[in-house]
């Protein structure tokens, strides 16, 4: 049998880690309300899927958009032929104004310097092709997205170095931790091209201020590595501060700009992972340049460009999406950590994001990793629920868990809520009350701003979304 | 500070097949608003159907408003449908047209079909499963400009050109292949495969069955692989037919070779045969399991939109509008190659003979002052410049003879290719008339050197 190549045969691709078991399972047995009551619930799936009605009828009012129907057909044959790796004009301003609006139009994008990607698992790519040559390293902060095990290093041959991150300081990034791997790796001869964080954080939820940030530009800056800023939860900030960009940062601090790349897509803020919509922003031109060569690769689908474009042209829709989701999202997170510390689990205080990154520390059998794997497996034949163990996420504490909480409707996760609480009972971890009680509590008191406060009541109010099977994966005979 | 493939230009756009673009984009012609600007030759695409699929679209609203047989919205499943063994449905349809396209001789499990954002990133997936890094595949010339950045640049892998040549109509002869494969191992390069594009771009040409079965005894000989570039299958538009790779390996003789499946691999897209370069829609076939499952995984990094492929599996499950869509636009291909064709005769420019593609190969080396790629990269300016056709020189396509240039005719409509064939013959007629001035005012310098050594002789005569 002819050779295949190293890269295809190896195990680069990242799938033997329990983050991908977890959604076996899943897939071998899923959740169904009706068809399958007793099937996994998936929570390992960082989905948006809280706002897909109010885009539903933005598209109802806006056939236009695409470029299939008959308001729009006349621009099918132009969007059917273009195919430069620019992309349309109108869609590269369209997403330019979008991250502006996200960042509070507090800072400005070229669209010149907007460059797709096969969503953001081409960017991440893209970018390390661009930026390191193979055996060379970036840091990244742990836990980090597994994805990145693949995204960055497959068929790049570029290296990992962890910088190590723990619960003492609620996973903060600090110099310290930059400057020892750093030196750690000079130490074993890794040549370090660059520093990856994710802001706001996969899995944690959370967000840098902008002190961190200006300190983590100035260490870049010292030790002439790139920065390659992971955005793409940047709209799903859900509660105060307001998100801080790297992009408002390099304006208040000196730096070299050429270190400095974003990586963006619509797949979380939006919740349009299957359009494949990723963005490479660098302020290099040279990165810039050999970027848009690359996205070649991975350019979005013209009939896509388009939809997005006009969509995200639509001011006011935007303005009114962005506050929705955020308003869904608060909801959401705060009826699920709420009920959750009520039987006794707590998760990391978070305000963004898509998932809750849960402590399960005390229930472990022991401090180790195998502990958390038991307790893993028990959590998904048992409870059964897909949650993704921190140690997939190169945790260095066992215990720790991502737990998705929008990519299900209401009902989904009031069964989700009560398993955790049956399991908690069983195990005599709490003594949890009955659940009408849970509901009559004094609502908390919460420092919201004026458009997101809302009274506990309402939490239990929100709008019913149906996640059924996807028709798209049955085949039609 | 940046990687070396950022610094280097292992991208391949420096070449004139690109440049030609850059210098058009800059002096489009347009019937009504640019009647002198420069005319679009360079550029493989297929513009003569659209209006067939724009009359299936109107004809379809459902489907145009994004919605299911049952009139529910299916935006949102579009929208989080993100798995990468793509749209059941979809592959279903690609593979029955896939077939459709080889006359039904073969056919094609979706289960071993991987989707890619265009061919571009399905040749750079394939390469990245078959070959490693200091690696080598042969390559027939002259081949897609396109391919040193597809099957190099983010790959790491080598190209060891097989150098084909007008005196056999630039076929693939088994001594070029075993030259090739000999130059290689002298380069101390390991060889893991041969990519040929078959329809050939840019020949237009298609291979015969021997022939495809002679690589194929090749490959099994080598222990190496077979990719078949066949992303021009429908733009067959004459005889002899179209075969498939795939047909070829059937044969009960090749078929005693038990693994000689599992090293034939098919690139596929939608960019020229039904003219949506925008779309993005590529794929890899292959019986190899290992295959299909590394290019699988490595399919997230270039997906199909799913709104895409929503689309498209309505429009290729309408058999009707596939085969009429077939037929008509294999039809216009071929009056529209003829008309280039007859054009460029009638000004005394000789077309390779081609039944595929969206081009032809066209021997311009009389135009040449030398036989040299210096005199055609200055025959391609003056055409560029000039003329006003970007038309692509054969060096871009590492042709190893200069004087031929690939000229495009699916990417206009009638009109503009006339005037281009104007221009053609005004060019033609100009470098004939100053030839014939050259070679007059040469004659008569030449007439005059010789009469005036005729006197100097005749004087030293009498002054003996």
């Amino acid at each position: 049998m002819a050779a295949i190549s190293k890269i295809a045969t190896g195990n680069g691709h990242g799938e033997n880690s329990a983050y991908f078991d977890g959604w076996k399972a899943y897939e071998t047995n899923p959740f169904h309300p009706t068809d399958r009551p007793d099937g996994v619930i998936q929570m390992g799936l960082a989905e948006n899927q809280l706002c897909f009605d109010f885009i539903e009828k933005w598209l109802m009012e806006h056939p236009e958009a695409s470029i299939c129907t008959a308001e729009g057909v006349s621009k099918f044959k132009e969007t059917a032929l273009f195919q430069d790796y620019h992309g349309i004009p109108e869609f590269r301003q369209a997403v330019a104004k979008f991250m502006g609006k996200v960042r509070g139009d507090r800072v400005k994008f070229d669209p010149d310097r907007i460059v797709m990607s096969g969503g953001a698992t081409g960017a991440h790519e893209m970018v390390a092709f661009c930026l390191a040559d193979p055996g060379e390293a970036f840091l990244v902060p742990t836990p980090y997205y597994p994805g990145f095990d693949r995204d960055l290093r497959w068929r790049t041959g570029v290296e990992l170095v962890p910088v190590v991150c723990d619960s003492a300081n609620d996973f903060k990034i600090t110099i310290d931790s930059l400057q020892s791997a750093y030196h750690k790796a000079q130490e074993a001869n890794i040549k370090i091209k660059g520093l990856l964080i994710t802001n706001p954080s996969n899995p944690l939820g959370t967000f840098m201020d902008k002190d961190t940030l200006k300190n983590i530009i100035n260490f870049v800056n010292e030790k002439n590595i790139h920065l390659i800023g992971d955005e793409i939860y940047a709209a799903t900030v859900f509660m105060e501060p307001e998100f801080v960009s790297i992009s408002e940062v390099i304006e208040e601090v000196e730096c070299n700009r050429d270190l400095i790349h974003i990586v963006y897509s619509l797949s979380k803020d939006m919740g349009f992972p299957g359009f494949r919509v990723g963005i490479v922003y660098s302020y290099n031109d040279t990165v810039t340049s050999c970027a848009r060569k690359m996205s070649s690769f991975g350019l979005v689908s013209s009939q896509t460009q388009h939809l997005i474009a006009t969509m995200l042209s639509n001011d006011e829709f935007i303005d009114n999406f962005v506050a929705e989701s955020r308003e869904r999202l608060f909801k959401r997170h705060k009826y699920f950590t709420w009920t959750l510390s009520q039987i006794g689990i707590c998760s990391l205080k978070s305000n963004a994001g898509l998932f809750i990154w849960m402590d399960l520390r005390k229930l472990l059998k022991e401090k180790t990793f195998e502990a958390e794997m038991d307790l893993w497996r028990l959590i998904i034949d048992e409870v059964k629920l897909n949650v993704s163990p921190g140690s997939s996420f190169h945790c260095h504490e066992p215990g720790w868990f991502r737990v998705c909480f929008a990519n299900m409707d209401d009902y989904t996760m009031e069964i989700a809520l009560s398993r955790i609480r049956n399991f908690m009972v069983k195990n005599n971890e709490t003594m949890v009350p009955p659940r009408n009680k849970l509901l009559r509590r004094t609502s908390l008191k919460l420092s919201l701003s004026r458009s997101l406060s809302r009274k506990m009541d309402d939490f239990i109010m929100s709008p019913s979304i149906m996640s059924p099977q996807s028709p798209l994966v049955q085949a039609r005979t | 500070m940046l990687s070396s493939k950022a610094s280097s230009n292992c991208h391949g756009q420096d070449s004139l097949y690109f440049l030609g673009w850059q210098v058009y984009e800059k002096n489009p012609f347009h019937e009504v608003e640019n009647p002198t600007g420069i005319i679009q030759m360079g550029l493989a695409e297929n513009q003569l159907s659209f209006d067939l699929v724009e009359s299936w679209l109107r004809k379809n609203p459902d489907i145009m408003g994004l919605k299911n047989k049952d009139g529910e919205s299916v935006f949102r499943d579009l929208a989080l449908f993100q798995d990468y063994h793509g749209m059941p449905a979809f592959k279903n349809e690609l593979v029955e047209y896939m077939a459709k396209i080889r006359g039904n001789k073969v056919k094609f499990d979706p289960n071993n079909l991987v989707l890619a954002a265009g061919a571009t990133s399905a040749n750079e997936t394939l390469i990245f499963c078959l070959a490693d890094p200091g690696d080598a595949i042969l390559l027939p010339t002259p081949s897609y400009a396109g391919f040193d950045r597809d099957l190099k640049w983010r790959t790491g892998v080598e190209i060891v050109p097989i150098h084909c040549s007008s005196s056999n109509g630039f076929r693939i002869s088994m001594f070029a292949l075993e030259e090739a494969y000999e130059r290689a191992q002298k380069l101390d390069l390991k060889v893991k495969g041969v990519l040929i594009t078959n329809p050939s771009n840019p020949l237009g040409t298609t291979m015969t069955k021997d022939e495809l079965q002679s690589l194929i005894t090749f490959a099994i000989d080598k222990d190496i692989h077979l990719i078949s570039d066949e992303v021009f299958s429908g733009t067959v538009f004459d005889s002899p037919c179209f075969i498939s790779i795939m047909e070829a390996a059937m044969d009960s003789n090749l078929k005693r070779n038990t693994d000689v499946l599992s090293r034939i691999h098919i690139v596929y897209s939608l960019s020229k045969d039904l003219g949506l370069p925008g779309f993005r829609v590529g794929m890899i076939y292959s019986n190899n399991q290992t295959v299909v499952s590394a290019a699988t995984k490595m399919s997230s990094f270039g997906l199909v939109s799913s709104q895409t492929q929503y689309l498209l599996s309505y429009m290729l499950a309408n058999k009707k509008f596939t085969s009429n869509y077939m037929k008509r636009n294999q039809k216009r291909l071929k009056k529209r190659k003829e008309m280039l064709v007859s054009g460029l005769k009638k000004s005394g420019i000789n077309c390779l003979k081609s039944n595929a593609g969206l081009f032809c190969w066209v021997d311009m080396r009389h135009f040449l002052c030398s036989n040299t790629f210096e005199a055609e990269t200055d025959l391609w300016k003056k055409i560029l410049c000039e003329v006003g056709l970007n038309i692509s020189p054969g060096s871009s396509f590492h042709c190893s003879q200069p004087g031929w240039f690939r000229v495009c005719f699916a990417n206009m409509n009638q009109s503009t290719l006339q005037v281009a064939l104007r221009r053609i013959k005004d060019f033609v007629e100009r470098s004939r008339f100053n030839y014939q001035q050259n070679m007059t005012s040469l004659s008569r310098k030449l007439i005059s050197n010789w009469v005036r050594k005729l006197s100097s002789a005749d004087r030293e005569e009498q002054e003996r």
